[in-house]
């Protein structure tokens, strides 16, 4: 049992279910981000969490007592909101201390509280002004603060950081990690923002279409994707996809793709019991930095394949160069060294890490596991 | 609010904006017109009147025809001025504005942030009370008012004009409350604020602006509402029913100096009301920026 339990948790508006039975224990003082396109219903899973949202079927507890129909106040949460939803007829010091003052905390313990919160955000300063005084990155310190102030059980963000320009944004990310870091507490976190929920998180929940399609670690969810929905998700750029046959070589599985002139190459598999797939089409994928060229390959890799192909294009990216290739009809990504000399229209002879390669079965989307 | 500003005004040459400013000035005269010649005919006597050349302004300046507009002019039987009727019109629109107000606000806040099955059609129903015409209603109303013992009182009056004035006020507070972050709402709830918090702590201080729309509508209405008054106004008439029992009696001489005195001051508090506007927006423009 965790510190938070969502136990075959469904929602449905009318005839229409939006969430099938979703499932997660959430230990305590763990990141979990829910993360997906929007649509996938993410948002409505984090509502229903805070009770802003009814539960159709099954259960959600928080420590171990069921709050299905406790009213939102009650549950011990609180919530930071994409919007902020700061009071705006209120300060700041107004803002962040309401909550307490709604439980009737007397006020000499709301001004503490404030006063430690304040400190521990550096907002101190801000504490007489007016929501609509503030930046945009100042107004999401003192919505966090407002959440802290309560010392809520589990905090939820709903996509906190997307009304942010994209410079703030990562600031005030890694801020966020450092501070649960700092404080150890349970957060629930959405976003579709990939990048936020690999860099912030714990455990990720993948959401498509009201389903989880994969529940694990930000590693697991990146190296191991369970179907080609998280394998594209997860990831920027997009872990390439590209149709290949798996052929029998010396007893062992590989690869068969074409290059961009149409002749078929033979990668090796790392995964031996691919063998039972010979014959048969599978959807490999490699994430952009498997293919690289020769010095730039991962050096601890065992099986590091060289794939010599012609250039489509190339994107320097300062710190990276993207460069497009055309693998089995369809472009592949690859990412480089920024010095890797490299020219669109020519040959390079680049090096797949086929460790890192992943195989999906075309019929179900799921990854042939090993 | 956007402000316009030089950049994004039209430029017009010297000669076109002359000729803006002349029409406008015209207008505005022709406009004034009727306010000039009540008030330098309330402010002479009646002989200079009656002698013609009613353009003039008064030889002889005189205070009387508004002093006895006020408390002795015959209005029906009895010599009062429009004093008591006056204040009948104070009881009646003070608490009818703010009751309808307030009102219309607490069904704004339902209509848009408590939503509830048929809620469209509930505002839909609302709305329709403001097409249904007075005349309409006169005899159905007669009837509850008396049935409830409220016929001929200010209370009866104030209560004709909550009635037909929610309609209104909460169209206006519905449309303003449904641009409000629902998200605000939520979070105060999850702060732990219940209906009415939310709606004291949250809703309402940022509601200035609509509050001042609703209380100018309701108060303008009510205040020269005739057709209610004389209806269902008994002992207790509104200061619209008075004046024109003052102005239109067929007895005596007419005394049109203290018709323009009743007229001016039967027209004075929605003139305030209607300034104050500019008041409470200087109060309110540094805090609701943003």
């Amino acid at each position: 049992m965790g510190f938070l339990d969502i136990r075959n948790v469904t929602k449905s508006y009318g005839p229409v279910e939006v969430l099938h039975r979703i499932d997660i224990a959430v230990e305590e003082g763990e990141f979990l981000v829910l993360v997906g396109p929007s649509g996938c219903g993410k948002s409505t899973l984090l509502n229903m969490i805070a009770g802003l949202e009814g539960i159709s079927g099954g259960e959600i507890a928080i420590k171990g007592r069921v709050v299905n129909g406790v009213h939102p106040s009650k549950r011990n949460i609180a919530m930071v909101f994409q919007s902020y939803a700061l009071y705006p007829n209120m300060t700041v010091g107004q803002n962040m201390t309401f909550g307490l003052e709604m439980h009737g905390v007397p006020k000499p313990d709301r001004d503490r509280a404030l006063a430690d919160v304040a400190k521990l955000l550096q907002i101190e300063t801000l504490l007489d002004r007016k929501p609509g005084q503030l930046s945009g990155g100042q107004r999401q310190r003192v919505a966090m603060g407002r959440a802290l102030v309560r010392n809520p059980d589990v905090f939820l963000f709903d996509e906190p950081l997307s009304n942010l320009d994209a410079k703030l944004r990562v600031d005030m990310r890694t801020e966020i990690k450092k501070l649960h870091q700092k404080l150890k507490t349970t957060i629930v976190y959405v976003t579709h923002d990939q990048i936020e929920a690999l860099t912030l998180s714990t455990r990720i929940a993948v959401m498509n279409k009201g389903h989880v399609q994969q529940l694990g670690t930000p590693k697991e969810i990146y190296d191991t994707p369970a179907n080609l929905f998280v394998a594209t998700f997860m990831g920027s750029p997009a872990m390439n996809i590209v149709p290949a046959t798996v052929e029998m070589q010396n007893g062992q599985p590989h690869a068969a793709i074409a290059d961009a002139d149409g002749s078929i190459r033979h990668l090796r598999f790392s995964q031996a019991n691919l063998a039972e797939w010979a014959g048969k089409s599978i959807h490999l994928g490699i994430r952009p930095e498997a293919i690289t060229d020769p010095e730039g390959a991962d050096r601890k890799s065992g099986n590091i394949q060289p794939f010599t192909n012609r250039v489509t294009v190339t994107e320097p990216a300062g710190s990276d160069t993207f460069v497009t290739m055309t693998l089995s009809g369809k472009d592949a990504i690859a990412r480089m060294r920024a010095d890797a000399a490299v020219v669109p229209g020519q040959h390079f002879d680049f090096a797949i890490n086929m460790e890192k390669a992943v195989a999906f079965d075309p019929a179900t989307e799921e990854r042939i596991t090993p | 609010m956007a402000a316009v500003t030089q950049d994004t005004a039209v430029s017009t040459g010297r000669f076109t904006r002359a000729l803006i400013y002349l029409t406008l000035l015209l207008f505005a005269l022709f406009y004034l017109l009727p306010l000039y010649v009540m008030g330098v005919n309330s402010l002479k006597p009646l002989s200079e009147i009656t002698g013609g050349n009613m353009m003039a302004l008064p030889s002889q300046w005189t205070l009387d025809p508004w002093r006895s507009a006020w408390s002795t002019a015959q209005i029906g039987v009895e010599p009062t001025g429009l004093k008591p009727y006056f204040l009948n019109s104070i009881l009646m629109v003070v608490p009818a504005v703010a009751i309808s107000t307030i009102v219309g606000a607490l069904n704004g806040y339902v209509l848009t942030k408590w939503r509830f099955r048929g809620d469209t059609w509930v505002f839909g129903l609302m709305l329709f009370s403001c097409f249904i015409p007075f005349q309409i209603v006169l005899i159905p109303m007669a009837v509850v008012l008396g049935k409830l013992g409220l016929a001929g009182t200010v209370t009866g009056l104030i209560l004709v004009h909550v009635v037909y004035g929610i309609g209104f006020t909460t169209l206006y507070f519905r449309n303003y409350y449904a641009s409000f972050p629902t998200e605000l709402v939520r979070a105060a709830m999850i702060d732990g604020a219940g209906f009415f918090r939310i709606f004291w702590r949250i809703l309402l201080p940022v509601s200035g602006p609509i509050a001042v729309v609703s209380v100018i509508w309701q108060f303008t209405n009510i205040w020269n509402d005739f057709l209610f008054g004389v209806s269902f106004g008994g002992t207790s008439q509104p200061m619209t029913v008075a004046l024109n029992n003052l102005v239109q009696s067929s007895t005596g001489v007419k005394e049109y100096n203290v018709h323009f005195a009743g007229a001016i001051l039967a027209a004075l508090p929605t003139l305030f009301v209607y300034i104050g506007r500019y008041f409470v927006r200087g109060l309110m423009a540094g805090s609701v920026k943003g």
